[in-house]
């Protein structure tokens, strides 16, 4: 029987969802059919974007967003490869803004970092951006400008290749996740400044303490937190900007809105995942469904099915979804720490919805993260062995392989046409020279699923900016992120990545080395311990040169570092097949290692992608010389 | 070479210097004109009222006593200001004091403070250039100390920490010591040398928001030698102990 009250009930749900739905773009409006088109196009080659401040209504409540076009997120910008495409951005804001592409290779003229490769786009002005279209993928677009990206202002990019593409689908569906908050961002930094753990309602307590005693003893428990306590740091300190305050959306929508694409059961549906949040990993998960991960940043990679992966802030992830029921499936993107989630449904028609599961107990940071020396506990006698045997390591398959005749000195440009590559994916070297190589122990593998430590950390602690080291560093691409240790069933990992075609395989002509640093309790966040306004230069490259950049994770959270302009190759053992990436998440007490073709002259941003780190000083320019233009 | 010529040259050496800087921003080698990418030292305020709180005990009336501080600048430099104060409740405020001070980090968890401390209040009103270290010292304790040397060249130091206990997410207990010395003597203010204060106590407090959270808690005071014979011959006893209730705030 259908009331009176349930048809007002109905009319008012369909003028707020009216309301709500006038506000989001086409592409990513609720009960998408799929396959969204550009709303920005002004011509056959052009776009046409406006920046400006809009009300918006997110799961009901009204707030203040900077959109494109008036919309959270922006239009969807759909280029094809090897067009030229002209953009002119008008800043209808009354301070300075701009739009950076991130993930694109273009002049860097073009690349819309202010104070860096233009002075911005003034309040009222229009800037025209002009580039030649010289990949294909998945990327998206955002505000370098200030806080603006907290507040709405990004948006996706999709292009289509000129060949034709090697992943076949039915339909597709762009998600992009983000994070929004109703309160003012920069009110928000300040408070982090005076309290750095103020929006952790997630902390150890008294009986958290007692749980710990009953499961593993008063001394073990005593002992952990005498060891947190006296590095005067958090096990807790997973996010710094959680669910307390931020609403974490789905295309523009929050849990409650519930963004809706449709399938036809049986479909290939091809899911375009943008992490557009600035301060937020996402756990990525569509209960009842695998994914098969087809491309990430942007880049094919040889397909490989997954229940979860975890998406770093910036990261972009294609997957192929095949759902068969004439159902609904919940999309679940929890945040890292577990203090919230976005949500959104794929369903075979409008309205429909499955159940959503509950957030899931919120992890714990460990003595690994903190780079710790853990070589001589509990570990019997494999810290101490000259060949170094990795029997004890299963998850990584390197059962028959000796290293104890490896020329060191030779490694860098090491051949391994005669090793199976498939089997080596925990076996990445990078970095590793006979000086930081003596104090090597494997022992660690064994424990927790925890990567071999590869190097220690040298004298140099740097300074204040700096309040730990990774003591011993681990290579950590085997592990699935933060939290999902333990969850049952098949996380991707960064050794899963394995580019379609095989890229540059030179070896690089040189070595740059840079620690990821940080100061939680004063809130600062720097490169060397040193914040981007301490440093009296430029990071150089040489035009033409083929680098090996490492980095080494001295905090103990996660970073997602983005370069500017060029592709990093991570080195995670899979020979000519490396993953490129613009964005790479580096593990607590991680040492990674990435090459990059310094190929594209002029000044590049290079960051850590959480927006707050970034603008707290971790934050580099990298400039390729000689190049054309402005000083 | 005379003042004017030194001044002169020193002028051109800046000019010099500032034209060699003006071609870029050097962090980024853009532009100088341009505005920077990010602003890593933003000039930060903050105040707290770490105790503002009404005890109450057996032996003595009710009395008040405040105890905040601020601070003004950026992660290396900063302004800071202390207050502290305590009186009984309908009579004159007993003493009161105020510390101005530059605070400069000089470790990751530790500030270098020096500047100048103005009592007030009922009795006498020394000056005191004060030098303090101040911080988060290992174990998580938040830790501030200074000494004090007055215009009369008494010299006194004061340590306080303070310890946070989670009972919730919001319910936490704080213990808290403070411990007051002296080099000599200071008959004026009641002080005898060595160990002359030494105060404990526990307040649990319920954080609404982190900035605002009332609470109650126990105060125990000591006098100690010197100050304790002092404090008898006043006719005052050496031991306190009061119930507190008080409100903690920050913004």
């Amino acid at each position: 029987m259908v009331t009176r009250r349930r048809v007002l009930g109905a009319a008012t749900a369909g003028a707020t969802l009216l309301a709500l739905e006038g506000l989001i773009p086409a592409w990513a409006k609720s009960g998408s059919m799929g396959w969204p088109s550009s709303d920005a196009r002004s011509g056959p080659n052009e776009f046409d974007l406006r920046i400006a401040k809009t009300p918006i209504m997110v799961d009901g409540k009204p707030g203040t967003a900077v959109t494109l076009n008036g919309g959270v997120p922006g239009p969807i910008l759909r280029f094809k490869e090897g067009e030229r495409v002209t953009l002119r951005v008008h800043n209808e804001l009354d301070e300075t803004s701009s739009v950076h592409w991130h993930g694109i290779l273009l002049p860097f003229e073009m690349d819309g970092v202010p104070g860096v490769t233009f002075p911005g786009i003034p309040a009222g002005e229009t800037f025209t951006y002009q580039y030649d279209v010289r990949q294909s993928g998945t990327y998206w677009y955002h505000s370098h400008s200030g806080l603006q990206e907290q507040l709405g202002q990004y948006g996706p990019i999709v292009i289509e290749p000129a060949t034709p593409d090697p992943v076949s689908y039915d339909r597709e569906h762009v998600i992009v996740l983000s994070d929004w908050m109703f309160k003012n961002p920069y009110k928000v930094l300040a408070k982090l400044k005076k309290q750095s753990d103020y929006l952790n309602y997630q902390q150890r307590t008294l009986g958290t303490f007692f749980e710990d005693v009953s499961k593993k003893g008063l001394a073990a428990t005593w002992k952990d937190r005498l060891a947190w306590g006296r590095m005067r740091m958090s096990p807790t300190d997973i996010a710094d900007i959680t669910g307390h305050i931020y609403t974490y959306m789905m295309n523009g929508h929050g849990p409650q809105d519930n963004w809706t694409g449709l399938f036809a059961p049986g479909e290939r549906v091809r899911l375009r995942i943008i992490n557009a949040a600035t301060m937020s990993y996402f756990n990525f998960r569509i209960p009842g469904l695998q994914m098969t991960v087809v491309q990430a940043d942007g880049q094919n990679v040889e397909p490989v099915t997954v229940d979860e992966m975890q998406i770093a802030v910036a990261e972009t992830y294609d997957v192929i979804v095949t759902p068969q029921e004439d159902r609904a499936y919940t999309i679940v993107a929890e945040s890292m720490d577990r203090s919230g989630l976005a949500r959104g449904t794929l369903a075979p028609r409008l309205g429909m919805s499955a159940p959503v599961p509950g957030l899931r107990k919120p992890a714990l940071r460990t003595m690994f993260d903190m780079g710790m020396d853990m070589g001589n506990m509990d570990m019997g006698g494999a810290a101490s062995s000259p060949a170094m045997p990795m029997s004890g390591v299963d998850h990584n398959k390197m059962s028959g392989m000796k290293m104890s005749d490896m020329d060191h000195g030779k490694m860098p440009g090491m051949k391994m046409s005669d090793m199976d590559h498939g089997k080596m994916s925990g076996m990445v070297m990078p970095g590793m020279t006979q000086n930081n190589m003596p104090a090597m122990d494997m022992g660690g593998m064994k424990m927790d699923g925890v990567g071999p430590v590869v190097a220690r950390h040298g004298p140099d602690h740097h300074g204040p900016g700096a309040v730990s080291v990774a003591e011993v560093q681990r290579n950590r691409l085997g592990e699935p992120g933060t939290g999902l240790k333990d969850v049952g069933h098949r996380v991707l990992v960064y050794n899963d990545l394995k580019a379609l075609e095989p890229y540059n395989q030179a070896p690089p002509e040189r070595e740059v080395e840079l620690h990821l640093t940080g100061n939680m309790e004063r809130y600062m966040w720097s490169f060397d311990g040193k914040k981007f306004s301490e440093v009296n230069s430029p990071i150089a490259f040489n035009y033409g040169e083929r680098l090996r950049l490492i980095l080494v994770n001295d905090t103990m959270m996660d970073h997602p570092i983005h370069l500017h302009g060029m592709w990093m190759e991570l080195e995670n053992g899979n020979g000519e097949y490396l993953p490129r990436k613009h964005t790479i998440s580096v593990k607590p007490a991680e040492r990674v290692s990435l090459l990059i073709n310094a190929d594209a002259p002029g000044r590049w941003a290079f960051h850590c992608h959480l927006l707050y780190h970034m603008d707290m000083g971790m934050f580099r320019v990298v400039e390729v010389s000689p190049y054309q233009g402005e000083t | 070479m005379s003042i004017r010529t030194f001044l002169l040259a020193g002028l051109g050496m800046i000019v010099l210097a500032g034209t060699a800087n003006a071609q870029e921003y050097g962090p980024s080698g853009a532009p100088a004109s341009w505005a920077h990418p990010i602003n890593d030292s933003p000039v930060v305020r903050f105040f707290q009222v770490d105790r503002a709180e009404y005890r109450l005990s057996q032996n003595n009336k009710p009395s008040y006593i405040w105890d905040a501080q601020g601070w003004i600048g950026t992660d290396l430099n900063k302004f800071w200001v202390k207050t502290e104060g305590e009186g009984e409740v309908g009579s004159p405020l007993d003493r009161g004091e105020f510390q101005g001070l530059y605070s400069r980090m000089v470790s990751s968890f530790f500030n270098v403070q020096a500047g100048i401390r103005q009592d007030f209040g009922a009795g006498p009103s020394p000056t005191y250039a004060v030098v303090g270290l101040q911080g988060l010292a290992p174990y998580v304790f938040e830790v501030d100390s200074a000494i004090f040397l007055s215009d009369d060249g008494d010299l006194t130091a004061r340590i306080e920490a303070e310890y946070d206990i989670l009972f919730t997410q919001r319910l936490i207990g704080q213990p808290r010591v403070e411990a007051n010395f002296a080099a000599q003597d200071v008959n004026k203010l009641g002080i005898g040398s060595g160990l002359s204060t030494l105060e404990a106590g526990f307040r649990l407090r319920y954080e609404f928001r982190r900035e605002v959270a009332p609470y109650i808690g126990v105060a125990w005071e000591q006098a100690l030698g010197g100050t304790a014979d002092m404090k008898r011959l006043a006719g005052n006893k050496a031991s306190t102990t009061s119930f507190v209730a008080g409100i903690r705030l920050w913004f």
